[in-house]
């Protein structure tokens, strides 16, 4: 069970400082948090004509939480803020256990070795915290754009 | 293990992820055993029927069970009368209680609760929203290095405008056994109403509310082997004569007219509706079960069990402990392992078998205050065993190389 959750593309995300930091030209910042372990983000997106430029994060949890943060801001790189939607949804839908083919997970890209997590119900909010939290950020940014 | 505890809790046999289950979650909650499971099977059985309120003789039975179990539970805390123990769903129902009943009727604007960094939740949220609403102020007690209360710290805020002292005779964090008795003597000069949170020292450690002298104690069953769902809170008759009802409804009236109720006596008056009583006969044979195994017998063990998992955790160079070189320690041991969240920690020991808790145990202000956001924590109880914390310790040992780090 641990071997397939704790791989050393886990290991190598949870530890990865590349993309902790300040995002100095941020269009939008949003907090995450897991009132359940206290565990929290913050998640700063720089959104230009519809499209993720650059993406980072700060904050402090446990492995699955660092990692899949991690490997999430390296998917939404470049993409458009409605796919980076739906790629959330995807990613939600795969550790919720309701979508397991892996032609159709091919698209989370490193994010889809996170699936093994679906069978662990106590650390299904440790995975997710990064992409609720980009879900909130995106609505958060299209009421800014309406606004 | 000892035979007969095996024997009495089926379910410390049993296996976790296909290993024989080491419970060390003790202070989240207590293992059952069979006289307790069997108590409630006994009561829903054959004496099932709304207490109070029947005259048949069914409803009588059950009457009997529930203040039976009130009357159990008063001598065993060594209360004055059964008329001070008011049953709830669990201490943090207790606290709530004394918070809103006593609290926003006798707090006024510029009143001061005094109350410690290491209060469980249940103990500090309901103050913080008792002292908003009154314009009271929330002062803490902080700790010192090794844990303890800050004696600096209750002599320059235990004032005369100490309304309230609130304070857990064990802090469920760092198991260390605050001295009540004195903290309460020192309320009272004062002229301050002490609130004790019983919740981790009643299972563990004799308690005499007359002897430590405070005003409320507050309890839940389910941490000393009952079933979940049935809390005390006991309280000096003088004090709860005076205060207000909580919840209010069936079964704690007088008179009721279409415009005004009157209240019945001490202590229907602060258990509206009907109660739990298959939850009170659970926790008569709880209490049996305790007085059967003795409280020197308990200490004796989790004594044990906790000097022996501090020193071979303090072998471990990479382990950080809390709270563990104050001698006043009661049987939870705080860690972390450097470079690894509690979670993951608690996970790796969970596929070994051992259950721990990790987080923050409901008391993020006391994390704060540590500098820490999380912690993994160990907590025995008497039917634990050398065993169970040799494979914690080995299980401890693992996760460095589970989550890559070498």
């Amino acid at each position: 069970m641990l071997e397939n959750i704790y791989t050393e593309l886990i290991a190598e995300h949870s530890q990865s400082k590349e993309n902790r930091r300040q995002l100095e030209n941020a269009t939008i910042t949003e907090r995450g948090h897991n009132p359940t372990c206290g565990d929290e983000i913050t998640l700063s997106l720089e959104i230009a004509d519809g499209v993720i430029r650059d993406a980072a994060f700060t904050g402090e949890g446990c492995a699955i939480s660092q990692a899949s943060t991690d490997m999430m801001i390296e998917l939404l790189r470049g993409k458009s803020v409605d796919e980076a939607k739906r790629l959330a949804e995807l990613f939600i839908a795969m550790i919720h256990g309701e979508i397991d083919d892996d032609d159709e997970l091919a698209e989370l890209d490193e994010a889809a070795a996170l699936k093994n997590i679906s069978t662990m119900p106590a650390r299904v909010k440790c995975a997710t915290l990064a992409w609720h939290t980009l879900d909130t950020a995106i609505k958060h940014s299209d009421g800014d754009s309406l606004a | 293990m000892n035979k007969n505890f095996l024997n009495d809790f089926p379910i410390l046999r049993t296996q976790m992820n296909g290993q024989p289950l080491a419970y060390l979650d003790n202070s989240a909650t207590t293992q059952k055993p069979e006289n307790v499971v069997r108590s409630i099977c006994g009561y829903y059985g054959g004496c099932n029927a709304n207490p109070h309120r029947g005259v048949y003789e069914l409803s009588q039975k059950s009457t009997k069970v529930y203040e039976d179990a009130r009357r159990k539970v008063a001598k065993f805390i060594n209360a004055k009368s059964a008329r001070e123990i008011i049953f709830t769903k669990n201490a943090t129902e207790s606290l709530n209680l004394v918070a809103f009943s006593y609290g926003l009727t006798n707090l006024q604007a510029g009143d001061e609760i005094l109350i410690t960094i290491a209060e469980h939740h249940s103990n500090l949220v309901p103050w913080q929203i008792v002292a908003r609403a009154k314009g009271a102020k929330l002062n803490y007690i902080y700790l010192t290095a090794d844990g303890n209360l800050s004696e600096a710290d209750i002599s320059a805020k235990l004032t005369r405008r100490t309304k309230i002292l609130a304070v857990t005779q064990i802090s469920n964090v760092l198991g260390l056994v605050n001295d009540v008795k004195t903290l309460a003597a020192k309320a009272h000069e004062v002229g301050a109403v002490v609130i004790v949170d019983g919740s981790q020292s009643v299972p563990h450690i004799p308690v005499d509310v007359q002897d430590f002298d405070a005003d409320f104690l507050a309890f839940s069953g389910h941490k000393m082997l009952s079933p979940m769902g049935i809390g005390v809170l006991y309280g000096k008759q003088k004090i709860l004569d005076a205060m207000p009802p909580f919840l209010t409804g069936g079964d704690m009236i007088e008179y009721v007219t279409e415009q005004e109720t009157t209240f019945a006596e001490l202590p229907q008056k602060f258990e509206a509706g009907t109660q739990n009583v298959g939850g009170a006969a659970g926790l008569t044979a709880a209490i049996d079960y305790l007085q059967s195994v003795g409280f020197d017998e308990i200490a004796r063990v989790e004594n044990d069990l906790t000097t022996f998992a501090i020193s071979e955790l303090k072998k471990i160079p990479y382990v950080e402990l809390y709270g563990c070189d104050a001698p006043n320690k009661v049987g939870i041991v705080t860690f972390n392992i450097r470079d690894v969240h509690p979670h993951d920690v608690a996970t790796i020991l969970d596929a070994q078998g051992v259950a721990i808790r990790a987080g923050h145990h409901c008391a993020q202000p006391l994390m704060k205050f540590l500098g820490v956001n999380s912690t993994c924590r160990a907590s025995f109880y008497f039917y634990n065993t050398r065993r169970d914390v040799e494979r914690l310790i080995d299980a401890i040992k693992t996760v460095r190389g589970v989550m890559k780090l070498h």
